[in-house]
């Protein structure tokens, strides 16, 4: 059976320059590749006939130093808003806004010539872990049909996993790229918060909120890290500082390269062949060089209580935008403004959103703030003191990104309390804002298994460099799941 | 923690989320389950630590006193479900 | 009036509490946030960016000059400049507010402890407290009227910056939150901050009214009454609130903790039906906004170009330049005024009572007619020093010269060109002058008669009917002496 994969974005970009193969073709193969793998529901939407006609412009255009990703297709998680292209952002309130601007993470990469051929599913406002939130159906897992791909990136994920496209863009709030990439056996990059601009994502969690790659593997997520980390001033959190060549330091060897495997991340809930895929993975790293360092994070447990306090609480505020007046979606009989209000944001939001809604909402109001929100904040600071103690002795810090492999349709969805769980290991990085990156590391039972590694913050350098030379001497990152 | 009827109800009215009489009692279950979970955050020791609102403590980037938007009201009211005149028009507001 | 209320109040046994919470729109080109236009007036919507309207994934960027200008005003009533500060958001619905929330300080505002002395009417000297000031943004405008089933929303002003001056609950009568509220309305104009435009809505207050029996340390429950737009509402409405409280607590009623609002064609206020009942804000920090850092060089930049604040310059004008309380009052209430003042006595100087009377007493009767700014004044500070110069020279006699003014203000030219045109110089010339003095001697010779035999009411009849002759052009003095000399 031939590989139904492209190869990595360092040999397309080269094909196209050398007009070897054009980005038409490019493009084709991926929407061919879309239709055949309808039934994953990795889609929302799909932009075929603009995606064929700008390849076409690009082949015309082709220079032999063209851009890295010119010409070549990608997905974009359906977060971000494209002018006059549908933004449904995975929810019923959203399913008619067609924004009048472009996120600014699609200006990098339109101006960087690559080409989106679609928006990807996504649990609803980015609030899953398994893409069953979202109001237009769940997406499969394309390792296994009865399996979910993660979230709240399940649809970015998917999409790259099943060969559609070679990488897609996502965000990450509380491990929303790292548990799907893991889940679905590719490449997944968090980015330090402010590395890329929020401008156009629509906000789950503003302080955890974070945009990032799904690829193949760590090459190209840096080549993709590259186009749209920099600083943005129309996000005040984006930070001014020029990103690194992280391309250059791909090749680094890892001689003497610290990393702390945090006991805690292998415990609890930890199935332990996970466990044991992560240690083979640890241990190929530590042939390349690397020191493996026995460490504690002495506080990671409480991660789950202040993240699920904090991204509801921003969540609450964030989404009360969504009132019926200025765009999305309004009760038609609303007479008055209050049933307006309660009743076109009942219907336009889904049960999860709706829960964390109250949550966050309970969280802020009188007489809970302190004992929830402040608490919770204090608790972040707490773990992200822990972080840093840590990355004072080691470069970094190793472990499972998620408990167990992907889990079946349906498993958790009646249980918010289990969904939730199953984050334990992702949502302390969103609350350091620290870097962190999933890379393919074996399987259980057929299914994929991620390893994470969580850099200082702004090294992701770092964290490509390791998980690149680990993909140079393994070839998990290369398993495809059957057609 | 505890929650009754009565609270979810004042959340749901603070949130303006429609909430039906049948639907109270398991979003009252569901709710207390979750804040349950964090009861955790006691459980933490946090003595002498200040809240942490943003990742890496960073300070606010600022902007120019410059206009640098033009009117773009017919596009942005296009996507409004009730406009009429220029105006977005809700159900009337006694005040 | 406002006096009489106190005096009531006093003498019923009530004192009553009231602090006020001013909103000064700053005077910035873009709004807080957004780089939309705050120009006042335009059509519906077409100032609303892509952030004012809420659209998902927009993001708020602060405004330098908006927190430049908070700066300036916490240094000018010496208040301390918080080094971090904190933008939060206030939870609430309102179609008014699009993003379900408004950008605000709460814990942590930019300006705090500062403080301002106020003048009130009867002459007394209040120092008033001002606990803080923060940056926030407005919200846009309900149009009420102009749809059948409807409201209609307008977002142009949603997110302009506004600078919210909160005073310690200190003052106890409606005048004396008049004067706090005039002092503030001089210094924000006077620091060039806000516009002061009260009929735009660029300066406008809530009030907390509260009363308690005299004696009482506690405060009584109060009420806010919102969003007053004038000096006089502000008076009559606290007048009303003050009454209607007292009258309550007298009846055996308790005061309700509400928010009202001011009806000023019936000079009564009534409790608002819009707001929710139970507010719970949710305040918290913006997740979006990082802390606000004030470097100290900044800080003591500001400090550096802070101009003569009205107070100083008032104690100057007493002080240095001679000039009475009233008239140094009347100057300072306005920066435009005094400078224009400064401006003409610098070419006339030393003749600072001169300057000020005009400039209090022509100028600012020109001014009122024409209904308009001293800046627009048609007669420059240079064109009236001239005028002024004539006058001191013995030129003119200041009966001519308030005839040369007007002509200016006509646009007729400059004091000489009109002085020379009409022929208004004063005929200081004995010769001319006695040859007239003679003439109207010979006319009255009866007068002249009655005058020798001393009736000396009589020589002021002379100097007019000389003066008659003359065209009210000789020159006063000269022409007594020389009447006095010739009736000898």
């Amino acid at each position: 059976m031939s590989s139904t994969a492209f190869p990595t974005l360092a040999v397309l970009a080269d094909e196209l320059r050398s007009g070897r193969r054009s980005a038409v073709d490019l493009v084709q193969q991926a929407l061919q590749r879309a239709g055949q793998c309808a039934a994953l529901n990795g889609f929302v939407s799909l932009q075929g006939d603009e995606a064929l006609a700008a390849a076409a412009a690009a082949d015309s255009a082709r220079t032999a130093t063209a851009a890295p990703l010119a010409g070549i297709p990608f997905a974009l998680k359906d977060i971000f808003c494209t002018k006059g292209i549908t933004t449904t952002c995975g929810s019923r309130m959203l399913q008619n806004f067609v924004p009048p601007y472009d996120a600014h993470v699609v200006e990098q990469l339109h101006a960087a010539g690559a080409i989106r051929i679609g928006k990807t599913n996504m649990d609803e406002f980015a609030m899953g872990s398994s893409n069953e939130n979202s109001a237009y159906g769940a997406c499969v897992n394309p390792w296994g049909s009865d399996r979910v791909p993660g979230g709240s990136s399940g649809g970015s994920a998917a999409v790259v996993a099943a060969g559609i496209v070679p990488y897609a863009i996502g965000t990450d709030t509380g491990g929303s790229i790292r548990q799907p990439a893991a889940f679905c056996g590719i490449t997944g990059l968090k980015p330090t918060y402010g590395r890329v601009s929020r401008y156009g994502m629509i906000a789950y969690a503003s302080s955890l909120d974070c945009a990032g790659v799904l690829a193949r593997s760590a090459q190209d997520c840096a080549t993709v890290f590259q186009a749209i980390a920099g600083h943005d001033d129309r996000d005040a959190t984006s930070v001014e500082r020029p990103a690194d060549d992280v391309q250059a330091s791909l090749d680094k060897p890892l001689h003497g390269l610290r990393i702390g495997v945090a006991r805690e991340y292998f415990g609890g809930g930890v199935l332990p062949a996970v466990a044991q895929r992560c240690h083979e993975a640890l241990a190929e790293l530590e042939k390349l060089g690397a020191v493996l360092v026995d460490m504690a994070l002495a506080n990671a447990h409480h991660a789950i209580a202040a993240y699920y306090v904090i991204a509801p609480a921003e969540a609450s505020s964030n989404l009360a935008r969504y009132d019926g007046v200025r765009y999305g979606h309004r009760c038609a009989e609303a007479r008055s403004l209050d049933e307006m209000y309660s009743r076109s944001r009942a219907e336009g939001f889904g049960s999860e959103v709706k829960r964390r809604i109250l949550v966050g909402t309970y969280a802020l109001s009188a007489g809970y703030y302190d004992a929830y929100y402040v608490r919770a904040q204090k608790v972040r600071r707490l773990i992200a003191n822990d972080f840093a103690a840590a990355f004072a002795s080691v470069d970094l810090i190793a472990g499972p990104t998620t408990p167990t492999p992907a889990f079946r349709l349906g498993e958790k969805s009646g249980d918010a309390l289990a969904m939730y769980a199953a984050d334990v290991n992702t949502v302390a990085v969103n609350l350091a804002g620290l870097p962190a990156i999933s890379a393919p590391a074996g399987f259980v039972d057929g299914l994929p298994v991620g390893l994470q590694l969580i850099a200082p913050a702004f090294a992701e350098a770092r964290l490509l460099n390791a998980t690149h030379q680990l993909q140079r001497v393994t070839d998990w990152h290369l398993q495809e799941p059957a057609a | 923690m505890s929650l009754d009827h009565t609270a979810v109800r004042h959340i749901a009215r603070l949130a303006r989320l429609a909430v039906r009489e049948d639907e109270l009692e398991s979003l009252r279950s569901d709710l207390e389950r979750v804040l349950h979970l964090f009861d955790d955050l006691a459980a933490a020791n946090v003595d002498n630590l200040t809240p942490l609102a943003h990742p890496h403590d960073q300070s606010l980037g600022l902007r120019d006193d410059r206009v640098g938007e033009t009117d773009r009201s017919e596009e942005l009211l296009a996507l409004a479900p009730f406009s009429q005149g220029g105006y977005y028009l809700v159900p009337k507001v006694i005040e | 009036m406002s006096t009489e209320t106190r005096s009531n109040a006093d003498q019923r046994g009530w004192q009553a509490v009231i602090g006020l919470e001013i909103h000064a729109q700053l005077s910035t080109v873009s709004k807080l946030f957004s780089r939309a236009a705050t120009a006042y007036g335009a059509e519906p919507n077409t100032q609303a960016a892509l952030l004012d309207v809420a659209l998902p994934g927009t993001l708020p960027v602060p405004n330098r000059e908006a927190i430049r200008k908070a700066i300036q005003f916490g240094l000018a009533v010496q208040g301390t400049i918080a080094q971090h500060s904190v933008f939060a958001r206030k939870n609430y619905f309102y179609p008014d507010l699009p993003k379900g929330y408004q950008i605000s300080q709460y814990e942590l505002p930019v300006v705090a402890d500062g403080k301002i002395a106020v003048r009130v009417d009867d002459g007394r000297r209040i120092d008033v407290e001002i606990q803080r000031a923060h940056l926030e943004e407005d919200a846009g405008k309900s149009v009420h009227d102009a749809f059948h089933a409807e409201t209609g929303i307008d977002l142009n002003r949603a997110g302009t910056p506004l600078l919210e001056i909160v005073s310690a609950p200190v003052m106890h009568s409606a005048a004396e939150a008049v004067a706090y509220m005039r002092t503030v309305h001089t210094l924000v104009r006077w620091l060039g901050i806000c516009d002061g435009n009260m009929q735009e809505g660029s300066f406008r207050c809530d009030c907390n009214v509260s009363v308690r029996r005299d004696g009482e340390t506690r405060l009584g429950t109060r009420t806010e009454i919102k969003n007053v737009n004038s000096f006089r509402f502000v008076e009559k409405s606290i007048e009303y609130e003050i009454e209607r409280q007292i009258r309550a607590l007298e009846n055996g009623e308790a005061i309700v903790q509400e928010t009202r609002l001011y009806d000023p064609t019936r000079h009564q206020t009534r409790p608002m039906r819009s707001k929710e009942s139970a507010d719970d804000y949710r305040y918290f920090p913006d997740p979006d906004l990082p802390p606000l850092a004030i470097a100290t060089a900044d800080i003591e930049r500001e400090r550096a170009a802070l101009p003569e604040l009205p107070q100083a310059r008032r104690q100057r004008y007493i002080d240095g330049l001679g000039l009475p309380e009233a008239d140094a009052d009347q100057l300072c209430a306005d920066r435009a005024n005094a400078d224009y003042f400064e401006a003409v006595l610098a070419a006339v100087p030393g003749q600072a009572k001169l300057c000020a009377n005009w400039v209090l007493g022509e100028v600012a009767a020109g001014l009122n007619e024409a209904a308009i700014d001293i800046a627009a004044a048609p007669v420059s500070p240079a064109a009236l020093s001239q005028l002024l110069q004539r006058l001191r020279d013995g030129s003119i006699s200041g009966k001519i010269a308030k005839d040369v003014f007007a002509a200016m203000w006509q646009g007729e030219g400059s004091a000489d060109a009109i002085i020379d045109a009409r022929g208004l110089k004063q005929i200081s010339d004995s010769g001319a002058l006695g040859a007239a003095i003679d003439a109207v001697l010979a006319d009255y010779p009866s007068q002249l008669d009655d005058y020798r035999k001393g009736n000396d009411k009589l020589l002021q009849f002379f100097v007019g009917q000389v003066m008659k002759r003359t065209k009210g052009q000789a020159n006063p003095q000269q022409l007594n002496e020389l009447l006095r000399q010739k009736l000898g």
